[in-house]
């Protein structure tokens, strides 16, 4: 009950926002009949999901200070070998979906190892693994997508799991497993002490390069299974999937409340963050407002959503 | 050699939300004095000199310059009035020259483009007049930190600043430097530049100030001519009390030898250092800034990689290569720089008093709250730490207990061996002799403890013996009878 009460408080501007974006939509004449329909929800939810698998992996590689750029292109890479494994070489799906998995688990794995090796910041590792990432997906698919015919193929995308879109009932998953890594595991403890004072966690004993080693490798996961579910919702692996997905992924994160200084954020708020952009887009389409403006509208939301928080912690300081 | 009144603060008030953090200040600077600002962490020592500085605005009261009334709104208005403030960290800019750094923010021009040669010119000119071995083309980096903090003051200088408050400034120097930097404060004086001087050590006031104003829960409590006065008095003025047992230690038989370490090096900084640690008592270890003795420490505890030299645990040999192992061997480390190397500032006490225990109330994905609470709970009160509740983030305690919290942290580990650096350090009078007294309990208890500290009355109260360092190397041993400050320098110094 305190831990619920806690939560209301830290996330009060954000889940203001939220609510404040919903009810505007709910009662608005041209949205009113769209928006608040089981259908259109489950819709916005399905889209988001993608998003929040980065944002989870996101949300723990800021917390340790870093950032991690590469996910994007995981999402084009590991969604363009799982395809291809299914159209190209013919293997059972579930064949598939583990090698895109372990793509992501690579490239993240790699990312963690240099990381933790070296003194070389996040920023600048991700960025050259973005392109080295991207640039696999174009020379293994010739820069053309790779359509998967197979029916079963779509079943993690676009199928359902009884009345639920399978991509949510998996985004349920990965978020209580993100909250047990975080919250109840020594990995979890270690983060959040790396990121606070990495000095102070070598004198606790705390073996740095495994925590970031681990978490980066976990943030490369979350970004393979993101390139599956949407390779499998758009019937195909394409090099140019997730084009900037890692900025989408950084405004969840930072609209739920994680410091960008790392060592503190909650993964109860990166939900919100991420339930805000969705519903957001969702919104927009809706009010058929044109594309170009939506940018413009997203990028006002999310400056006005992390300054009420701002303004709230100065006031409590 | 005091002169005419420089400034006067009269009934200066401020409140923050929820505290009344000054009440009706009074305080007074002469023109050549250098006086003295004690009080307690939390006294409103800082607040004081941050409403001077133009950081903070008063609520009420006045400030007179020269008996000139002058409006403090911000830190120009306060330059302009011929008050510079050293803060205890420096504010340079690590890689732009002295020069530069001097003339931030007013930079020497021709026409539109920046006059490097006319600053470096100038600056090397005042770096001259006060000797400092510096070149005003030299990297604020490259720098010691006392040279950081003398070109502070020649930055201060070249502003003709007639008030220089100095937050702590012999905190992280050596004594050569301190020596050198108090010759530079009474050059300073003899201009006419009034001084005030914010310092924990008692034992520097009577080296270097004229009088001195105690200040106590954010009001004044008075001010004292320091020739006419002493330490009991001022620090009963600051508690408000008599502390009658400040060091408090209780010397028992030393029994069988716990710890043995034989020529520990590191390929630095430790050089072949020697010394054995019996159980139930303090052994101090005392030396220069560089002597090596935190670097031993930190090979003892594992965070150096690669050392050479043995080391003894009841009478066995073992090598530790990892903090996680010398936990294990029931060794523990409170290092020396708090904010550096030990607290989780964003976290809470809750999380810094179990960081090194996780094992004991996580199970897998399983965490046993409760657990976790009476640990945190054991140590808040075995150490009485001041806090509103556990979840409190350990960044708004005061230092005192934030050093709690970390002793705390690390008794958890039930150690055998506690290695204390430079315990007190940035921890008010009250504090420290609650310090002392815990250090005193732990040892009664059979616990052994290892202390580095810069001051030397606290190695000399609370050491059973007492191991002076100098270039990497143990120099000698001091018995509690023979110990006394001469004799200590005389070996630190080679």
């Amino acid at each position: 009950m305190k831990k619920v009460k806690t939560y209301f408080k830290d996330n009060l501007g954000i889940i203001a926002a939220f609510l404040v974006l919903c009810i505007f939509l709910s009662v608005n004449p041209e949205t009113r009949s769209s928006f608040f329909t089981t259908k259109n929800l489950f819709n916005v939810l399905r889209q988001i999901s993608t998003n929040l698998y980065l944002a989870c992996g996101m949300t723990m590689v800021i917390i340790l200070g870093g950032i991690d750029l590469s996910v994007g292109s995981i999402i084009a890479l590991s969604g363009c070998i799982a395809a291809g494994c299914v159209s190209r070489y013919n293997m059972p799906i579930a064949v598939a979906i583990l090698i895109g998995l372990l793509v992501g688990l690579a490239v993240g794995m790699f990312n963690g190892l240099v990381i933790s090796k070296t003194t070389i910041p996040p920023f600048i590792v991700t960025l050259a693994t973005m392109n080295i990432a991207k640039g696999f997906a174009y020379v293994y698919t010739g820069g053309s997508p790779v359509r998967v015919v197979t029916k079963e193929w779509q079943f993690i995308g676009a199928g359902y799991i009884g009345p639920f879109p399978t991509p949510v009932v998996i985004l349920i998953l990965v978020l209580i497993i993100t909250a047990i890594l975080m919250n109840k595991t020594k990995l979890g403890r270690h983060m959040y002490a790396v990121g606070g004072n990495q000095q102070a966690a070598e004198f606790s004993g705390i073996n740095v390069a495994k925590v970031k080693f681990c978490i980066h490798a976990f943030s490369g996961l979350m970004a393979g299974l993101a390139g599956i579910v949407l390779a499998s919702r758009m019937y195909s692996g394409q090099p140019t999937a997730g084009d900037g997905a890692e900025m989408d992924a950084i405004a969840a994160v930072v609209v739920g409340g994680t410091s960008m200084a790392g060592g503190s954020g909650k993964i109860g708020g990166t939900i919100i963050g991420g339930l805000i952009i969705g519903v957001l887009n969702n919104g927009l389409n809706l009010l058929n407002v044109n594309s170009f403006w939506q940018y413009v509208v997203k990028g006002v939301v999310i400056l006005l959503a992390v300054f009420l928080d701002y303004i709230r912690n100065k006031k409590t300081k | 050699m005091s002169g005419n009144v420089l400034l006067q603060m009269k009934n200066i008030h401020k409140q923050f939300p929820g505290v009344y953090a000054l009440k009706d200040i009074n305080f007074e600077l002469r023109a050549g004095e250098v006086h003295a600002l004690l009080g307690e962490n939390g006294a409103g020592k800082s607040t004081l000199i941050k409403v001077l500085g133009g950081i903070y605005e008063a609520d009420q009261g006045e400030i007179l310059i020269e008996g000139q009334k002058v409006e403090i709104h911000d830190v120009l208005s306060a330059q302009r009035n011929g008050i510079a403030i050293i803060h205890q960290e420096l504010v340079l800019v690590p890689h732009m020259t002295v020069a530069e750094n001097i003339f931030l923010g007013r930079e020497k021009k021709k026409g539109t483009f920046v006059n490097q040669d006319k600053m470096v010119e100038e600056a090397q000119r005042l770096l001259d007049t006060y000797q400092m071995n510096i070149e005003a083309d030299m990297l604020i980096k490259d720098l010691t930190i006392a040279q950081q903090q003398m070109v502070e003051i020649v930055k201060a200088i070249s502003f003709q600043s007639k008030i220089l408050v100095m937050d702590e400034p012999t905190s992280s120097i050596s004594d050569k430097e301190v020596a050198f930097l108090f010759e530079t404060m009474r050059t300073l004086t003899k201009k006419g530049v009034g001084i005030i001087y914010i310092s924990h050590k008692m034992s520097e006031l009577e080296e270097i100030c004229d009088r001195v104003t105690v200040m106590r829960d954010g009001t004044y409590v008075g001010t004292e001519t320091v020739k006419e006065t002493n330490k009991d008095k001022l620090i009963a003025m600051m508690v408000g009390r008599e502390l009658e047992n400040y060091y408090i230690r209780d010397y028992q038989k030393a029994t069988e030898v716990l710890l043995k370490c034989e020529n520990i090096s590191d390929g630095n900084m430790a050089r072949g250092a020697s010394f054995e640690l019996r159980k139930g008592e303090i052994i101090g270890f005392a030396g220069l800034v560089g002597a090596g003795r935190s670097e031993v420490m930190k090979c003892l505890f594992g965070l150096t990689k690669k050392y050479t030299g043995k080391i003894y645990l009841e009478g066995r040999e073992v090598k530790i290569t990892s903090p996680v192992q010398a936990m294990k061997a029931g060794i523990a480390l409170v290092p020396e720089d708090r904010k550096l190397e030990g607290i989780y500032k964003v976290q809470s006490v809750k999380f810094n008093s179990t960081i090194e225990v996780l094992n004991r109330f996580i199970h897998g994905i399983f965490v046993d709250e409760v657990e976790e609470g009476k640990i945190t709970q054991k140590y808040i009160d075995m150490m009485d730490t001041k806090t509103p509740n556990m979840d409190q983030l350990i960044g708004n305690l005061s230092g005192g207990n934030q050093q709690k919290v970390m002793i705390g942290r690390w008794l958890a580990t039930d150690p055998k061996v506690l290695i204390l650096d430079e315990p007190t350090r940035g921890v008010d009078v009250k504090a420290k002799s609650e310090i002392y007294a815990i250090m005193n309990e732990l040892v009664k208890g059979g616990m052994s403890i290892i202390m580095i500290s810069s001051e030397l009355p606290e190695i000399i109260n609370m050491s059973d013996r007492v191991y002076v360092m100098a270039g990497g190397k143990v120099q000698g041993c001091l018995s509690h009878e023979e110990v006394s400050q001469e004799r200590i320098m005389h070996m630190a110094a080679i």
